[in-house]
C-alpha cells in the first residue's frame, strides 16, 4: 500500500511561523547552532529553536528543552549566545519555554534524514509503530537499512535515545526516541 | 497594609514552599539515583539509572528556577539546591532513603513511578501554568519510567528465589514510607483549594490498585504491616538525608561562587 507522508501538525505550524517571520536573516543564522551531541543537527531542525523576533533593538531567542535533565541545555544557549555576539549583535535575549512539551513531531525531515547519515535511527523509523512506546524490535538499521534488530536498552548514550542492535549487520545502533 | 495585599503575600509563599517541595522531591531522588552510575549491575542498567536521575535533577532545576522566580530576592536554582539545610528540605522520605540494593532501588522506583503517574497526570490541570508546563514534561518521562520499573519488578519478583525474596524484603521496608505521599498540610490544602496543588489523596486507591496488579503478576505479596513513618514535608528527616546533603554541597560550600 502506497503511503502518503502527511506533515504533523506541529510541524507545519512551526514552519509557517518560520516563513512568515519578519526577521528571516535571523532564522538562517541560528541554523549554525547545532546540537552539541549531535552536531550535525541544528536546533531548528531538532525543533528545540521556538521563535526568533526582533523587539526594538533587542533579539528575543525562544528555545524549548528535549528532556528536563538534557545536559545539552546549558551549551546550546550558550553557543546562541556566542553566535548572536560574534555576529554584531549586543542586545539579545535567550528565553527557555517548557509549554507546549516539546515533542519529536517538531524534528524537520531534514533533520530525520541528516540523523540516519550520521548513524543514529529517527523516531519514525519504526516498523508498525502502535503508539509512541519504544519498541522492543524491528526499528530500521540506520546503517544497513535492515529491519530485523533488537532493543539493547531503553536508554542509550543520551536520554533521548535507546540502543538498538542490527541481527544483519551486527551493528549496534541509536534510536532517537518518539516522544 | 491591607489584608487583600498580606494574603497575597501569603499565598505567593504558599505557592514558593509548594514548589520547592516538588523540587526536594526530584533532586533528593535524582541524587539517590545517580549514586549508582559506575555501580550498576551491567552497562546498560548504569546508563538506564543514570538517564533517570537526569530526569529528576532537571525537573528539580526546572521548579528551583520557578521558586528563585517568584521570591525575587536575586535568588537562583542553586540557593535551594546548595545552600539549604537539612530542616529546610521538605522532600517525602522514601526518596532520601538509600539506595540499597537494586532491587530496593527498583522497588521504590514503581511505588514513585506510579505515584507520579497520577500525580503529574493530575498537576497538568493546575490553575500554575509553569506548574502544568512542568508535569506535561515530566510525564512523558515518568510513563517511560513506569514501563522499566514495572518490567524490571516482574523479572526480579519472578525470577529466581533469592531475587523474589530480595524484591519482598525492599517492598516490606519501603511500605511504611508509602503512607506520607497521599497526606497533606494546609499549605498545600489552600492550594489545592485554589487549584493549583495536586490531592494526592484522591488517588491513593487507584495508586494501591495499581501497585497491588504489578506485585501479584510478579508474584509479590502486598505487605499489611501497619507502621507509617512520616515527616518529610514538615522537615524531620531520617538521619539518611544529612549525609547525602553533606556530599551533594560541599563542593559548592567549599568554594562559593566558584565557576567552571
Amino acid at each position: 500500500m502506497q503511503q502518503i507522508p502527511v506533515m504533523p501538525h506541529e510541524q507545519y505550524q512551526r514552519l509557517q511561523l518560520r516563513r512568515n517571520s519578519p526577521c528571516a536573516e535571523l532564522w538562517d543564522l541560528l541554523d549554525e547552532v547545532k546540537d552539541p551531541e549531535i552536531p550535525v543537527l541544528s536546533l531548528w531542525d531538532l525543533g528545540v529553536l521556538r521563535d526568533v523576533r526582533r523587539e526594538d533593538d533587542t533579539v528575543q531567542v525562544t528555545i524549548t528543552p528535549t528532556y528536563s535533565g538534557c545536559p545539552a541545555m546549558d551549551v546550546m544557549r550558550e553557543d546562541i549566545e556566542i553566535l548572536l555576539r560574534q555576529n554584531g549583535i549586543k542586545k539579545f535575549t535567550v528565553k527557555t519555554v517548557l509549554a507546549p512539551a516539546w515533542t519529536t513531531d517538531w524534528m524537520t525531515e531534514k533533520g530525520r534524514a541528516q540523523l540516519r547519515d550520521y548513524g543514529i535511527a529517527a523516531p519514525n523509523d519504526v516498523q508498525c509503530q502502535s503508539g509512541k512506546e519504544t519498541p522492543e524490535a524491528n526499528v530500521r538499521c540506520p546503517h544497513c537499512g535492515s529491519s530485523h534488530t533488537d532493543r539493547v536498552s531503553e536508554f542509550a548514550s543520551t536520554a533521548c535515545k535507546a540502543l538498538f542492535q542490527c541481527r544483519d549487520c551486527s551493528e549496534p545502533f541509536d534510536y532517537f526516541k518518539n516522544i | 497594609m491591607s489584608t487583600s495585599q498580606s494574603s497575597d503575600h501569603d499565598s505567593k509563599q504558599d505557592l514558593i514552599n509548594y514548589v520547592l517541595r516538588l523540587g526536594d522531591d526530584a533532586l533528593i531522588l535524582g541524587h539517590r539515583l545517580s549514586e549508582w552510575v559506575s555501580r550498576g549491575p551491567f552497562l546498560e542498567e548504569d546508563i538506564a539509572l543514570g538517564n533517570v536521575a537526569l530526569d529528576y535533577i532537571g525537573r528539580s532545576r526546572m521548579c528551583y528556577n520557578y521558586a528563585a522566580e517568584l521570591s525575587g530576592e536575586g535568588k537562583t536554582e542553586d540557593d535551594f539546591a546548595y545552600l539549604r539545610d537539612e530542616r529546610q528540605f521538605q522532600n517525602f522520605l522514601i526518596n532520601e532513603l538509600p539506595r540499597g540494593d537494586f532491587a530496593y532501588t527498583i522497588a521504590r522506583q514503581l511505588f514513585v513511578d506510579v505515584f507520579n503517574k497520577h500525580y503529574l497526570s493530575a498537576l497538568l490541570q493546575s490553575k500554575d501554568q509553569t506548574l502544568a508546563a512542568i508535569a506535561a514534561k515530566g510525564i512523558k518521562e515518568t510513563q517511560y519510567h513506569l514501563r522499566r520499573s514495572r518490567e524490571w519488578t516482574l523479572r526480579l519478583g519472578d525470577g529466581t528465589d533469592e531475587s523474589h525474596q530480595r524484591m519482598q524484603t525492599a517492598i516490606d521496608e519501603l511500605w511504611g514510607y508509602t503512607h506520607e505521599i497521599f497526606e497533606h498540610d494546609d499549605i498545600e490544602q489552600r492550594l489545592i483549594d485554589a487549584g493549583i496543588a495536586v490531592d494526592a489523596a484522591a488517588f491513593q486507591k487507584q495508586w494501591l490498585a495499581d501497585v497491588s496488579a504489578i506485585l501479584a503478576e510478579a508474584t509479590l505479596t502486598v505487605p499489611d504491616a501497619e507502621w507509617a513513618v512520616r515527616g518529610g514535608r514538615e522537615g524531620y528527616h531520617t538521619e539518611h538525608l544529612s549525609l547525602l546533603l553533606t556530599e551533594m554541597q560541599f563542593v559548592y560550600r567549599a568554594y562559593p561562587n566558584a565557576k567552571w
